[in-house]
């Protein structure tokens, strides 16, 4: 059966890869052209490079976003570990409450969560700018953190915690210990969930951000509007050729560890 | 001990910041500009039921063709060797990784009147076609946008099917296509269920996509709650009603869809 079916499987990757990637490699060769024109080649240039470099709006933009990012990431990291050791701690029926509440802004379109905490800010009369952004970001990276770490917590034997507090430790320094290194992979995947949602939210930064600072998206926005194409066409390239390489090095370092772990397991045997 | 107390920070943060904003949006919209309580933002919503329409047929077709599309190829990795699995999600997953104005602002570029595709079209003396502004260039927008929103849930779900089930089928004497109608369709619903919530939820709340592609005559809810907020409409009020009934038939969807969703994939979105 799967020996029939690999010619048409075949094409019809090929297809998606098509459709997938046709609009970027149109962007990416685009911003390379000489004139503006989106559809018209007429020679090779760098210049677009040049001007995004020399762009202020965009250089700042870009800062504001990482400082952001890291900041919401690492925020949600340890408000939702500690988060979701405490709620491992509760009861039943408290825990399904709470996690249920936790559900509600990854359940939530974006819109509205957007909509609701600009009504809030403006409420709370505080000025719509980097500090609200920050909050809103945290606050919708906070329950993907749980999410990662919950799981981890729950398969987590819980003798080991005991284990650790008969062997004399105070309880503070058993989650430090053994709790912690246990639930590591579940952090470490949240803190990069959360830092990446962050790095590409548009609809909540743009509900909560003020009138002088920006995000990268939000930048990027203006300028889909002002359709000054070859720069974005630039910029597209850069982020594309950037995200490119980090999930290749991601890729294979993964691959890598788990041929080292397959040669392990031989020599065991 | 087990203690409770580490996750009193985030209760807080989550009271001021989820719940505390999620019912204002339900004060705003059962009150006037004044405060007063009133019906009429609800009662206001009615003349704009084309445009809610608009957006839940919209959604709903991105929705369909996301699952024909997407089906096939989790079925194509699921059938792949493992090392090339890894290979060929990664670049069915890639293009979500660049911010999704870039992507949509790249089909701009393909669908105008001068754009490419009629460009390629005229070298067969086809064309132009009115491609941009159309509700099809929505639609293609949300497909492109969501699409891999639909492959990871169907993907991850049929990885996991025991390879031995499918064999003892064939073993009891099932064609290919049985096999597929009475083993693997029905072990992957729970994938399909949470790729349809994943694809439904963003696609009927959008508001950039239909402004890029759909110019002007194709509002979606979205763009409505946008211009209520930010745009020369100004009406929190109204916008708060809007964002309610958004909810509202969300939470109805979800109602319908949670109960065969798989809660694993939900976390896999990255």
């Amino acid at each position: 059966m799967r020996a029939k079916s690999k010619p048409f499987s075949k094409i019809y990757m090929g297809l998606i890869y098509l459709f997938l990637y046709l609009p970027i490699a149109v962007m990416i060769v685009f911003s390379f052209n000489q004139s503006k024109s989106r559809t018209l080649w007429t020679g090779f240039t760098f210049d677009w490079y040049k001007k995004l470099f020399t762009n202020d709006v965009v250089i700042s933009a870009l800062i504001n976003t990482l400082v952001i990012a890291v900041l919401a990431a690492v925020v949600s990291t340890v408000l939702g570990t500690l988060a979701a050791i405490g709620i491992n701690n509760m009861n039943k029926y408290l825990r399904s409450f709470v996690m249920n509440a936790t559900y509600l802004p990854v359940m939530n379109p974006e819109i509205v969560t957007g909509v609701s905490l600009m009504l809030l800010f403006v409420f709370l009369n505080m000025k719509l700018g980097m500090t609200t952004v920050l909050i809103s970001h945290i606050t919708f990276c906070l329950p993907y953190v749980i999410l990662n770490v919950m799981p981890k917590l729950r398969q987590m034997d819980p003798h080991l915690y005991e284990a650790a507090l008969d062997l004399g430790c105070n309880p503070l320094r058993a989650y430090w210990k053994v709790v912690l290194p246990e639930i590591m992979p579940g952090v470490v995947s949240g803190l990069l969930m959360a830092f990446t949602l962050s790095l590409d939210d548009f609809v909540i930064s743009y509900f909560t951000t003020g009138p002088t600072s920006q995000t990268l998206p939000i930048a990027i926005f203006a300028m889909t509007r002002k359709k000054v194409s070859p720069e974005i066409n630039a910029l597209s390239t850069l982020l594309f050729v950037a995200v490119f390489v980090l999930l290749m090095i991601i890729n294979i370092r993964s691959s890598r560890q788990e041929q080292k772990d397959r040669k392990k397991e031989r020599i065991e045997r | 001990m087990k203690s409770k107390a580490s996750s009193y920070p985030y209760l807080v943060w989550m009271a001021i910041f989820i719940i505390v904003p999620l019912a204002m949006v339900v004060y705003f919209a059962f009150t006037n500009t004044a405060g007063q309580f009133t019906l009429e933002n609800l009662a206001g919503l009615g003349k704009y039921t084309p445009v809610l329409l608009r957006s839940l047929k919209l959604a709903a077709i991105s929705t369909v063709i996301c699952l024909v599309i997407a089906y096939p190829i989790a079925l194509i990795l699921m059938n792949s060797k493992a090392s090339s699995q890894k290979m060929m999600l990664m670049l069915v997953m890639l293009p979500m990784w660049m911010n999704f104005l870039l992507r949509t602002y790249a089909w701009m570029t393909l669908l105008e009147k001068n754009g490419l595709i009629n460009r390629f079209l005229g070298l067969f003396g086809v064309g132009p076609l009115e491609m941009i502004n159309t509700e099809g260039a929505v639609v293609l927008g949300m497909v492109y946008n969501y699409l891999p929103f639909m492959i990871l849930p169907l993907y991850s779900v049929m990885v996991k099917i025991d390879k031995s089930v499918i064999e003892a089928a064939q073993d009891l004497g099932s064609n290919s296509f049985h096999v597929f109608s009475k083993v693997i369709f029905p072990l992957s619903l729970p994938g399909v269920m949470s790729g349809i919530t994943m694809v439904f939820v963003p696609a009927i709340s959008t508001f950039i996509i239909s402004k890029m592609l759909g110019g002007g005559s194709n509002l979606l809810v979205g763009d409505l709650i946008e211009l209520q907020f930010l745009g020369n409409a100004y009406n929190p009020n109204l916008g708060a009603a809007m964002s309610l009934v958004l909810m509202v038939i969300i939470l109805i969807c979800m109602g319908i869809m949670n109960r065969f969703g798989d809660e694993e994939s939900k976390g896999m979105i990255i």
